[in-house]
């Protein structure tokens, strides 16, 4: 009977092990819809007043869109792209947007050859593009910081001088004028935008030789500000004093810099249109009109970027 | 006196009602931890193998390179496997012979008032939640283990400095972790031990250690086995602490390399993987699962024999 019971207590003790590995799968984008039902619910209210015409007329836009937005570019861009379509059609049902992730060139050309209305690009657009008559709309920017402990003395970095530490050439703080200490190399899981921004940046797609692979970034501030001779990098918003943030070719990290582009860890997120955003159809409009509005920004900064203006 | 009947035999007319009614809750009670068992593991056969197939068995299993999100991805989880057999075992070389002595000593040998302290302390082991111990690890384990490595490491320019997350430090966080459960279990398997058996080396002339070591702990081995079976159990079903310690880089097994567990490795990257990413992922989850009722399996046709043998 003993033993019965310690067999029946195994197995339960491995069916909950087993529920708690497959817990982690969550949803993500709850917060976001739920903020877009809201919305879509008081526009729903205020167009049942106005006639149909007098919406035409009066550019405002309502929910009675319909039609469809279809959106070609960028992978890195698939959070904010992902959350921005949940969320429009949300706000106007009538319309649907359409993502597809196949990379920022491919975008770029699919909206100058007509096949899509906008496409995603996060880098800044060529000259070459430019001169087809397509416009770089920057709607988001991407910044990511380089930490290292409190007491590390080492304050800039230029560019090659991040690559070799990353690419595993440098292992010691003493090359790079500081302390003669180890570098410990921490970074992030795979799949996460902020390691795919930071090897993208740099050149270093799965060439970087980690020490520790964290899975969240504020594991990563935690293990830095705990490890001498430690580096990491994490998105600006996390930013605080257990951390030293290091500049990058003598620039800091602010939105600021960012912005002017002196920072060169950063990447615009453009949502590129075939003329300007009031040359296109009514949907697209919209649609910039709310990456534009208070809210637009909000779901620009949920996802983890910095919103363009 | 009898004003009132507390007697089993009161209330004839609804006896059998709450007899057959009790039977079908105890019933359907015992199929809920089937069920469970069942649907799980249906679920992880059908959500794992896909990926197995996609990219290919042997690619999956004995492959030791994981870059799921290169170009060209692979997916090889050898490293990975392969860190939570050795972390397991090494976890279990540790913490069994330490959880054995301590049951020794509670059961056997401890005054009174010692073991009053010593058990709560293992009670209260056991109720403290996986994440503590991880951020215990982080706090006072990473760091010894990065002046350790510092030291040993001193100078050299092809091991990679891990800041002090490496197998060492998941293993002893494992070790610590699976002791409550080790100590309880063998400690009650010690204690059924039937005191004549005592009484009949002690009278032979046995000192008190060679009784224990000698009669009580052979007598107790099946319940002491059953600790370990729960033990490895827990130590390879473990994530939230040893995600926070061992660093999470895929790499070989060895004691200063920062490492991944198979639980690990499902924990770190299924909020963000996609498509076949996360198709293997499961098929992780699927080889932890495997892995966990081989353990079970061997364990406990260990556990018959050693019973059968004690029956003779």
């Amino acid at each position: 009977m003993k033993k019965n019971l310690i067999k029946i207590l195994a197995a339960a003790g491995m069916a909950v092990l087993t529920m708690g590995a497959l817990a982690g799968c969550g949803n993500s984008t709850t917060e976001t819809t739920t903020a877009g039902t809201k919305a879509a619910e008081t526009t729903a209210g205020t167009t049942q007043t106005t006639t149909a015409a007098a919406a035409a007329t009066t550019a405002k836009v309502t929910a009675d869109l319909k039609g469809s937005i279809s959106m070609v570019g960028s992978t890195s861009m698939e959070k904010l792209a992902t959350a921005l379509s949940e969320v429009f059609m949300e706000k106007y049902p009538g319309v649907t947007v359409q993502a597809e992730f196949v990379g920022s060139g491919a975008g770029i050309e699919a909206v100058t050859n007509g096949a899509a209305d906008i496409g995603n690009a996060s880098r800044n657009l060529k000259d070459e593009e430019k001169s087809k008559g397509i416009v770089e709309n920057i709607v988001a920017i991407d910044g990511i910081a380089v930490v290292t402990d409190p007491s590390n003395k080492v304050e800039n970095l230029t560019k090659d001088q991040l690559i070799a530490i990353y690419n595993g050439t440098t292992t010691s703080w003493k090359d790079l004028g500081g302390a003669d200490q180890p570098i410990v190399v921490i970074g992030r899981e795979s799949g996460s935008g902020t390691r795919s921004a930071f090897e993208e940046l740099l050149k270093l797609e799965d060439k970087c030789k980690y020490s520790n692979e964290l899975d969240s970034t504020g594991a990563v501030m935690a293990k830095v500000a705990s490890t001498p001779g430690s580096i990491g990098y994490v998105s600006l918003d996390v930013l605080d004093k257990t951390v030293k943030t290091l500049k990058l070719e003598n620039t800091d990290p602010t939105p600021e810099n960012i912005k002017a582009g002196s920072y060169f860890l950063s990447r615009p997120f453009v949502m590129a249109t075939k003329g300007d955003i009031s040359k296109q159809n009514d949907n697209v409009k919209a649609l910039f009109d709310y990456i534009h509005s208070d809210e637009g920004k909000e779901l620009v900064k949920s996802v983890g970027l910095i919103p363009a203006n | 006196m009898q004003s009132k009947s507390y007697s089993i035999f009161g209330g004839h007319g609804s006896k059998s009602g709450i007899e057959h009614a009790a039977e079908v809750i105890f019933t359907i009670c015992g199929f809920f931890a089937v069920l469970a068992v069942a649907s799980i593991s249906i679920y992880m056969l059908t959500s794992g193998t896909p990926a197995l197939f996609k990219v290919g068995i042997l690619d999956i299993l004995f492959g030791s390179v994981w870059k799921p999100d290169a170009a060209v991805p692979s997916f090889g989880i050898l490293y990975v496997i392969l860190t939570s057999i050795v972390g397991t075992a090494l976890a279990i070389l540790i913490g069994v012979p330490i959880g054995v002595m301590t049951s020794v000593f509670l059961a056997e040998v401890a005054p009174q008032k010692l073991a009053d302290i010593v058990r709560p302390a293992v009670e209260l082991l056991a109720g403290i939640p996986s994440v503590i111990y991880g951020l215990l690890g982080i706090l006072i384990l990473n760091p010894i283990m990065y002046d350790l490595e510092l030291k040993i490491f001193k100078g050299s320019s092809t091991h990679q400095f891990t800041g002090g997350a490496n197998l060492i430090s998941a293993v002893l966080v494992l070790a610590l972790m699976i002791l409550p459960t080790v100590i309880n279990i063998s400690e009650t398997a010690l204690r059924s031990v039937p005191q004549h058996f005592r009484s009949a080396s002690l009278a032979l002339g046995a000192t008190k250690i060679q009784t224990i070591f000698h009669v009580v702990i052979p007598a107790a081995k099946s319940g002491i086995i059953t600790a370990i079976v729960l033990g490895t159990g827990r130590a390879i079903g473990e994530a939230m602490a040893i995600s926070l310690v061992s660093g999470s880089s895929v790499n070989i097994p060895l004691p200063f390399h920062s490492v991944r567990f198979l639980t690990t490795a499902i924990v770190s990257e299924m909020s963000y993987a996609s498509g076949l990413h996360k198709q293997v992922l499961f098929t992780i989850g699927l080889v932890l699962f495997i892995f966990i009722m081989m353990i079970n399996v061997i364990l406990n046709s260990l556990l018959k024999k050693g019973g059968n043998k004690n029956d003779k």
